[in-house]
Formats: structure tokens, C-alpha cells, sequence
């Protein structure tokens, strides 16, 4: 990925900063330029909480040039307690553990570097909750 | 007017390995290894897990203590041996995910294992000047030991980082005292381009740690007039578990102000996050009124020694995020040498 694509993304990647449509109060993650509830055009910033739970889940063996190296690894859809639903890959976890509704907290982890020399990337992962 | 501590955080990678599984592969022999080092396991980064990654957490944890507005830190200080770029600030991508950014001055500290307490000191500083409302100073790495060195029993990961402040309302251990000691002392280094350091083997005790850590502690001792019986709790930097405490012995420490945060037995040490992680776990316990020592140790060599006096607030915000204790007893994995050899980068790739 360019460096200056992924730096446009870190107020989600690093932050979770959703938009919420100040006339319907729903939030959209990754930010809209339209609500798509209500047509408006107006939205406030708002940072997700970091729990959610696992409503689907997949392990990739076979991944793509940029992931190489970290395979076999889990990819999950996860329900965020405040309500959006984004994708992301499910850590420090044995494959048999998971399962739909496992309650998970977004971490601060690598998601991929340009080799030995290039940039490297960071946002979010889930990781089961501990306890 | 005090300054000092207003959130605390800590953050450990989930996996471990034991010594035994260290020195199985290396024909080693497993008890005389956990005698020597007093240690029984460490902690083991995931390879998506680095010094950026870990202080991150941490200071999420602090910040969830502290309960400020992250824009209102002033400066963000990340100390490591173990910064993932050679060129290119951690507390930058740190800052930026705390959301501390762009009003904030930033700096990466590097001074072995006391990086940590550095920007401890320095974020405490300027508080204490004035320049800053908050300052965050965090200590963490993810070192590595060569293979079948004995610093590949204890290099492990981890990461601890404090938010100071002067709101008398939100401090949770004022810092009364500091006092750093150091000198020109060649114990052990990493050249550029190394993957792995290099030390002076038996020389990293006696003229090195137990020389700098004694002069750290009598320093401050003298400058404050306090003496060993005043500490209810006393952390050293534990490259091992023998180190701590046979320092604290000699400086007239007993085994209960030394053990609560001496974690190193099944954490392994943590370089830059040694002392400091250890100074989460005993204010995780500490009541109000309890003084506190703190001393780091950094090879080359220096130390920095505090003084904290426990305040009411300590109570309150403990439980607002995980208590250190618990991220290193739960939920913890074991790994085999193999994987532990493929997260620790140890296996030579096809370019
Ligand atoms: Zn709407």
C-alpha cells in the first residue's frame, strides 16, 4: 500500500473514528459523505469503543503478496458494541476457539511492512477479551 | 506545587516461553539456567506486536486512568532499545493513535534499559516547569538475545507508561524526589546495523548494574533524608530475578518491599519497561501515604531513581484498566521453540 494512502486512513486505522449523522444519530465506520439512513449530509467525528464480538470468521491459508509470511491467520466480520459492523484480522487465538460471538477488543498491532526496507503499516486487530 | 503520576498503564504480549523449552534446543541445562537467572519463563511478542504497538496499549491504559482529554498531552516520550525504525520516530505513529496530535512535542529516547524512565523524567520535568499540562513518558521493548546467548532466556517484551501532571486532584503517586546517576561504563552495546547486542559478560554486574544502582539509591536517599525502612515499596531494575534482589539487600531493602514488583521471574526482562512495569504492578496494591522507590539501570551506564508518596486517587482508578499482575498470570500462551523462532524473525526467509 502507498504511504499516502494509508496515511489518509489513520483516523480510523489508529483511532476508529467513525461518523455520526447529526440528524439520525447513525453511525457509519468507515465515514460516509451521505447517511445512508437518512440522505443527510452532515456528521459529526466519533470514536468507537474497542469491544465488540465475532459474527463471522474465516482462516486464510493462501493469502495475498502483502500478507505472506503471517499465514495461516483468522479474518473475522466483527459486531462493535456502538453498533458498525468492519473486518478484521482475529489474533492470539487458536482457531478452534473461535466462534460467533466471541467477545473481542480492537488492539494496536502491525498489519503489514514493505519488506525489510519499507514503510510499515499499523491500525486495528481483535483479539479475544481477556477474562 | 506536586507533580507526578496521574495514569498509569501497562501492556504485555500474551505468548511465553519457558527456559526449559529455551534450553532443550541448545543442549542447555534448564534448572541451573532458572537457579542462575532466578527465572522461570518470558514473554514473546506476535510478529504483529512491536515497541510501537506495545507502548500504544500501554498508554491506552493510562490514559484510561488518568481520564484527561489525550489532546491535552504536551509531549510524548517513547524509550526503547528496540525502536522498529532506525529513522523515524515511535512516538509519532504513538501520538497519532492516542490522538495527542499536533499540539505536542515528541522525542525517542535510547539509553539501553533505562529509556523508559528517561522520558518518565524528562515528561515529569516539564510539567514540574510549567511548559506542559501533561506529558506522557513510556518505556518499552521487544528485544532479542542471540540464539543460545544467555540473554535469550530473559530479553522478553513489554511496556509501562505514565502520565504526569500537576492537578492535585488527579495525582495518584506524587513524585517527591529524583536523583540519576551515571557514567562512562562499557557493559554491554549495540553497534548499527547489529541485529543482536553484545555485553561484557560477568563485568555487567559489579562495576556496571551494582555500582550504578547503589550510587543511584544512596544519592537519592541522601538528597531526600530518607532511609530504606521509609519505603513501603522499593523496584529495581531486574535484569533477572538474582539482580534485584541482592541489589536491595545490600542497600538494606528487605524481600517484602522488593517482591511486588519484581516481576521478572515469569515476565523475563523487559529492558526499558523493566522498572517501570514493575512500578505499575505496586501501585496496582499501593495504598494511600505509601512511599514508594523507584530505579532503573541502563548499560553504558546510568540510573534514574525516584521517590513517590501514594495518594487517595490510586483506589479509584486501579481497576479502570487491567491490573499488571493479571496481564501476566491469565490468559497466557506457551509456544515451542519453532514458533517462537518464526515470531522472533530467527528463521532465515527465501528473499
Ligand atoms: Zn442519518
Amino acid at each position: 500500500m502507498p504511504p499516502a494512502r494509508a496515511w489518509r486512513n489513520y483516523p480510523q486505522l489508529y483511532r476508529l473514528e467513525a461518523a455520526r449523522c447529526t440528524k439520525c444519530g447513525t453511525v457509519h465506520f468507515p465515514p460516509r459523505l451521505v447517511c445512508s439512513h437518512c440522505r443527510n449530509r452532515s456528521f459529526e467525528t466519533f470514536r468507537l469503543g474497542r469491544t465488540g464480538q465475532l459474527v463471522s470468521y474465516t482462516v486464510i491459508r493462501t493469502p495475498s503478496a502483502e500478507f505472506t509470511g503471517q499465514a495461516p491467520f483468522a479474518v473475522g466480520i466483527v459486531e462493535m458494541d456502538d453498533r458498525v459492523r468492519l473486518t478484521a484480522q482475529v489474533v492470539d487465538v487458536g482457531f478452534d476457539e473461535l466462534r460467533v460471538g466471541l467477545p473481542v477488543r480492537l488492539e494496536f498491532r502491525r498489519i503489514s511492512a514493505e519488506g525489510e526496507s519499507g514503510v510499515i503499516h499499523y491500525g486495528y486487530k481483535a483479539a479475544p477479551v481477556r477474562g | 506545587m506536586a507533580a507526578g503520576i496521574i495514569g498509569y498503564g501497562a501492556h504485555i504480549p500474551r505468548r511465553r516461553i519457558k527456559v526449559e523449552e529455551i534450553a532443550k534446543v541448545w543442549g542447555a541445562d534448564a534448572p541451573s539456567y532458572k537457579k542462575g537467572l532466578e527465572l522461570r519463563e518470558k514473554s514473546v511478542p506476535g510478529l504483529d506486536e512491536d515497541t510501537i504497538t506495545l507502548s500504544v496499549e500501554a498508554a491506552r491504559n493510562a490514559l484510561a486512568r488518568a481520564q484527561i482529554d489525550p489532546a491535552e498531552i504536551g509531549a510524548v516520550y517513547v524509550g526503547s532499545e528496540s525502536h522498529p525504525y532506525a529513522v523515524k520516530p515511535s512516538g509519532t505513529t504513538v501520538a497519532e493513535a492516542l490522538g495527542a496530535t499536533p499540539d505536542c512535542h515528541c522525542a525517542d529516547l535510547e539509553f539501553a534499559c533505562k529509556a523508559g524512565s528517561e522520558g518518565m523524567f524528562v515528561a515529569y520535568g516539564l510539567v514540574k516547569a510549567g511548559l506542559i499540562k501533561y506529558g506522557l513518558g513510556i518505556g518499552a521493548d521487544t528485544s532479542q538475545g542471540a540464539p543460545g546467548d544467555a540473554l535469550e532466556y530473559s530479553a522478553a517484551a513489554g511496556a509501562a507508561a505514565f502520565l504526569m501532571g500537576d492537578d492535585d486532584d488527579k495525582l495518584i503517586a506524587s513524585i517527591d524526589e529524583t536523583y540519576s546517576f551515571m557514567t562512562d561504563t562499557p557493559d554491554f552495546w549495540r553497534r548499527e546495523h547489529q541485529f543482536y547486542p553484545s555485553h561484557g559478560g560477568r563485568f555487567t554486574g559489579e562495576p556496571a548494574y551494582f555500582r550504578t544502582v547503589t550510587g543511584a539509591v544512596r544519592g537519592i536517599l541522601g538528597k531526600s533524608g530518607m532511609k530504606p525502612a521509609d519505603f513501603k515499596y522499593a523496584i529495581f531494575h531486574q535484569p533477572n530475578g538474582k539482580f534485584p534482589k541482592r541489589v536491595g539487600k545490600m542497600l538494606g531493602f528487605t524481600m517484602e518491599q522488593i517482591d511486588t514488583g519484581r516481576l521478572v521471574p515469569t515476565l523475563g526482562n523487559t529492558y526499558s519497561g523493566s522498572s517501570p512495569l514493575g512500578l505499575t504492578a505496586v501501585l496496582d496494591v499501593a495504598e494511600p501515604g505509601d512511599r514508594v522507590l523507584m530505579c532503573s539501570y541502563g548499560s553504558g551506564a546510568g540510573s534514574d531513581a525516584f521517590v513517590f508518596t501514594v495518594r487517595p486517587r490510586v483506589r479509584e482508578t486501579r481497576d479502570l484498566a487491567p491490573r499488571t499482575r493479571w496481564l501476566l498470570d491469565e490468559h497466557v500462551r506457551y509456544i515451542e521453540y519453532g514458533e517462537y523462532a518464526k515470531l522472533r524473525r530467527k528463521i532465515r526467509m527465501a528473499e
